[in-house]
């Protein structure tokens, strides 16, 4: 960005990228290193958000409740991926969206290849229960599973699809010969 | 034997483990960024505890909030709990909840299932 014409064509994206996360209704957008500072502010600035905006009590706390345990699994999770690709390496996208509707909490990160048959069949199953069998499910794991060395519990994935009652929409998108992108979707209806 | 208050934070609850005085509760918020080293001192108290308890124990979760790694710790107390009310002791949980939360309420409901103990559902307007 030495000469005006490259100043000049970055302000031109810039207020592209402003058009477009306007039009995807996105209030909230973070890329980078996901730590528990990150976490803290980030459910703090979208707290006082909802209540300026009189949201229902038991629409805030389940947006809060998605948020943490999105956050947490990006910040537990993300830097197990080991790549010497400065793209990736334990980092990740955090995405809000507001719509007339619903919220959406979306999260991006980069996952090696053996770990996508173990992610898809979790989350499947978790799809594929109703209420009575992801709190079976939940209280299964509670009991028998173990704290990971990061303070994973195994549970979040659960406790969102329980707490929102909509499925957990994901997609993998092909990084490298054995990486991969790991998008995952979370929504939250607004009438409740 | 040793009070344990620990004050709490946006993150982390504020816990209250004083046997001389009979008050054990654990309340407000509960996302720690470390949740075993956090409940650690609290689990290490009960099993001290439970050496000489007081002949009645009512243990007190007053929760707003808490995180699904902490839902884990929250269980490993309660088997605690539990254990002491195996041994005789005479123990009961107090679950409050904020009225309009369902979630939370839910949650207390969970633990009551799991858990053999005597648990009282409590909810308050706040």
């Amino acid at each position: 960005m030495d000469d005006k014409k490259n100043v000049r064509g970055f302000l031109e994206f810039v207020y592209e990228f402003y058009k477009s996360m306007k039009a995807h209704e996105i209030t909230l957008v973070y890329e980078g290193e996901i730590t528990h500072q990150i976490t803290k502010a980030f459910t703090s600035l979208t707290e006082s958000n909802m209540a300026k905006e009189d949201e229902s009590g038991s629409v805030q706390r389940k947006v809060f409740h998605v948020m943490v345990e999105c956050l947490q699994n990006i910040s537990k999770h993300a830097d197990e991926f080991s790549s010497n690709d400065y793209l990736f390496a334990g980092r990740g996208i955090f995405l809000v969206s507001k719509g007339d509707n619903e919220y959406s909490v979306t999260t991006g990160n980069a996952v090696d290849n053996s770990r996508i048959d173990e992610l898809k069949e979790m989350l499947e199953n978790i799809n594929s229960l109703d209420k009575e069998g992801l709190n079976q499910l939940y209280k299964k794991q509670m009991k028998e599973g173990r704290l990971s060395e990061k303070g994973g519990a195994g549970l979040g994935f659960i406790d969102i699809k329980r707490k929102t009652g909509k499925k957990l929409e994901y997609h993998f998108l092909p990084i490298a010969t054995d990486t991969s992108f790991f998008l995952l979707t979370s929504t939250i209806s607004r009438n409740l | 034997m040793e009070t344990i208050k620990i004050a709490g934070t946006e993150d982390t609850p504020n816990v209250i483990l004083d046997a001389a005085n009979d008050i054990m509760e654990i309340s407000g918020r509960s996302l720690p960024e470390d949740v075993a080293s956090f409940y650690e001192p609290v689990l290490n108290w009960l099993d001290e505890y439970a050496k000489s308890p007081n002949p009645k124990t009512v243990f007190n979760f007053k929760l707003v909030y808490f995180n699904t790694a902490s839902s884990k710790l929250l269980l490993d107390i309660l088997m605690k709990l539990e254990e002491l009310h195996e041994n005789g002791a005479e123990v009961l949980i107090k679950w409050h909840y904020p009225e309009d939360d369902e979630d939370m309420a839910e949650a207390g409901e969970e633990y009551a299932d799991i858990v053999d103990i005597p648990f009282e559902k409590v909810s308050h307007a706040d």
